[in-house]
């Protein structure tokens, strides 16, 4: 069995210490992030197209290492923490491959078995609860692309729960996804907080990172801000993160923003160093 | 009819070919699953071709047909295929272009080879579209052996080959060490190839990874099935394929990959929610 790298439960579940990470071209991903994130927390992380927010989640995820600074899960070293779930980016998965969503489900588990050993019965256990937990235990031998984008989203949250993960990091999960299909979402991040999984999601959307979330983190290569909607979202920082894709107007009431800072597919092309 | 299917087997070569074109038929149906599955069919392609100056150089040593020649083949292939996985991992070319390069400067240097033996044409003709009833009992036993070994790594390490091709991300997070199995899956493809140069040749290899797999992918839904499907339609082939050789009297290889490609054109027109035939009836 593989062990992951111990906990230290005084310190934060994630800080980022000066944090850098280049592209192949030399170009910053990220420049000098610091945070620290609290056991349970919910954190959204906004930003522009190429602002860094996947990258972000790759560090803490430990599949990109930084040029400088340090990454610390539990007081370790990121990488060799099989208690990180990662949610990728729709346009990321293959949704053409022949797996069901209890095989997908049962991935999660891998690294517990350890080599040479099959599922038990308390592996598919385990994917039957994780299932039962995003509501998705009827549709456990449909065949991934069969699924609505919602229902694709809470897979593999249900994998990140077979996986035993306590941080659990998002890329752009709510992108594309109808209101119904977002609350239900919402709904399993009430409950996993409940159970102290601290979550991190990626997203454009401003609205639903100012109402539904503890804090937010606004990126543009360098961290812009990271607190409360009314501490981070200010006219400044605004026109700072999104520039000429958004339009900010104070008004007498407070600033108003507008602007579509949407898409999917942030980052894809580059080559990280 | 059962005349017409036992007449051809009265010939010990006819024997020993059908069940070399069997074997190869599964196991590189069985591995062409994750060949499809990852978008590597370019990859089989060179590989095969990159063989050839093994064959030669194993041919000229051994001073004909009967040379060491799976050997050569097999350190040809498992250098090529590391040396592609090392190139593109450097970041600096994109893989088919390192793929492109190496795969056609091998050729040329396995055709320049072959070009200085006597019988020209007729060697190179057998190394390009196999020559499968000329296989030999210690032929058969390799490719038993190596086909064995592939198809027991593919069971052995079926999760981590799985979650890998998948979720590369995933793999990385759960500490897989994902460059050994990335690496292991390349090797496995070489072996695999040189096993299968005899029953088709070097041009064609690439027909029997990806066609039966890309056949069963468009008729199931999870791996295990897929990997079955596509055994089934390998095997399938490689029989249906030798008498066709036998009765119509046609070079046995092309004969193989042109009843692949058939079953695949079927599959492709009929298959049930995803074939053509489905789509146009549905609107």
């Amino acid at each position: 069995m593989r062990r992951s790298e111990p906990h230290e439960r005084s310190a934060p579940v994630v800080r980022l210490s000066n944090v850098t990470v280049r592209y192949n071209s030399g170009e910053s991903a990220l420049e000098g992030v610091s945070f620290e994130l609290a056991p349970g927390e919910r954190v959204a992380v906004v930003g522009a197209n190429g602002a860094g927010k996947s990258t972000l989640l790759k560090v803490i995820a430990g599949i990109l290492p930084p040029a400088t600074g340090t990454v610390d899960v539990y007081g370790h070293g990121a990488g060799g923490h099989i208690c990180i779930g990662y949610v990728p980016q729709r346009s990321q998965v293959d949704w053409n491959f022949p797996v069901t969503v209890s095989e997908v489900v049962l991935m999660g588990r891998v690294a517990r078995m350890g080599l040479f050993r099959h599922a038990g019965r308390r592996d598919w256990q385990i994917v039957h609860d994780s299932l039962a937990q995003v509501d998705m235990q009827g549709l456990a031998k449909r065949q991934i692309g069969e699924l609505s984008g919602g229902q694709q989203q809470r897979v593999f949250i249900a994998r990140a729960l077979a996986q035993e993960a306590e941080v659990l990091l998002m890329d752009e999960p709510l992108t594309g996804l109808d209101v119904p299909s977002q609350e239900a979402i919402f709904a399993i991040l009430d409950a996993l907080r409940v159970r102290r999984m601290t979550v991190l999601v990626s997203t454009h959307d401003l609205h639903l990172a100012a109402e539904r979330f503890d804090r937010l983190m606004l990126l543009k290569r360098r961290l812009l801000g990271f607190g409360t909607p009314a501490e981070v979202l200010t006219a400044g920082n605004l026109r700072l993160a999104y520039g000429t894709q958004m339009t900010v107007i104070e008004a007498p009431e407070g600033a108003l923003a507008f602007g579509d800072t949407c898409c999917e597919g942030e980052e894809e092309g580059h080559n990280h160093a | 009819m059962l005349d017409w299917l036992l007449a051809p087997l009265q010939y010990e070569f006819m024997v020993r070919g059908l069940l070399a074109a069997v074997m190869v038929g599964i196991v590189c149906a069985v591995l062409g699953t994750y060949v499809v599955l990852r978008g590597m069919a370019f990859f089989g392609d060179a590989v095969a071709h990159a063989v050839l100056p093994g064959l030669a150089v194993a041919y000229l040593i051994g001073g004909g047909p009967e040379g060491p020649l799976f050997w050569g083949g097999l350190v040809a292939g498992v250098g090529t295929a590391m040396g592609i996985g090392a190139i593109s991992r450097g970041g600096h070319l994109k893989e088919d272009t390192a793929i492109g390069v190496i795969f056609a400067g091998m050729f040329a240097l396995g055709v320049a080879l072959i070009s200085t033996t006597r019988n020209f044409t007729v060697d190179l003709t057998h190394f390009l579209f196999g020559n499968v009833l000329g296989v030999s009992a210690a032929d058969l036993r390799l490719t038993a052996v190596f086909g064995a070994l592939v198809l027991l790594l593919i069971v052995a390490f079926y999760k981590e080959f799985l979650v890998i091709s998948f979720d590369p991300v995933l793999a990385t997070i759960l500490r897989l060490p994902t460059q050994f199995f990335r690496y292991l899956l390349l090797v496995m493809i070489a072996v695999t190839i040189v096993i299968a140069l005899q029953t088709v040749g070097v041009a064609l290899t690439v027909a029997m990874l990806v066609t039966p797999a890309a056949a069963a992918s468009l008729l199931s839904r999870r791996l295990p099935v897929m990997m079955a499907t596509a055994a089934a339609i390998g095997a399938f082939s490689g029989v249906a394929g030798l008498y066709l050789s036998y009765y119509v009297n046609v070079a046995s290889g092309p004969a193989i990959v042109l009843v692949c490609t058939a079953i695949f054109l079927l599959a492709f027109l009929l298959a049930p929610s995803r074939g053509l035939i489905w789509h146009r009836a549905v609107r």
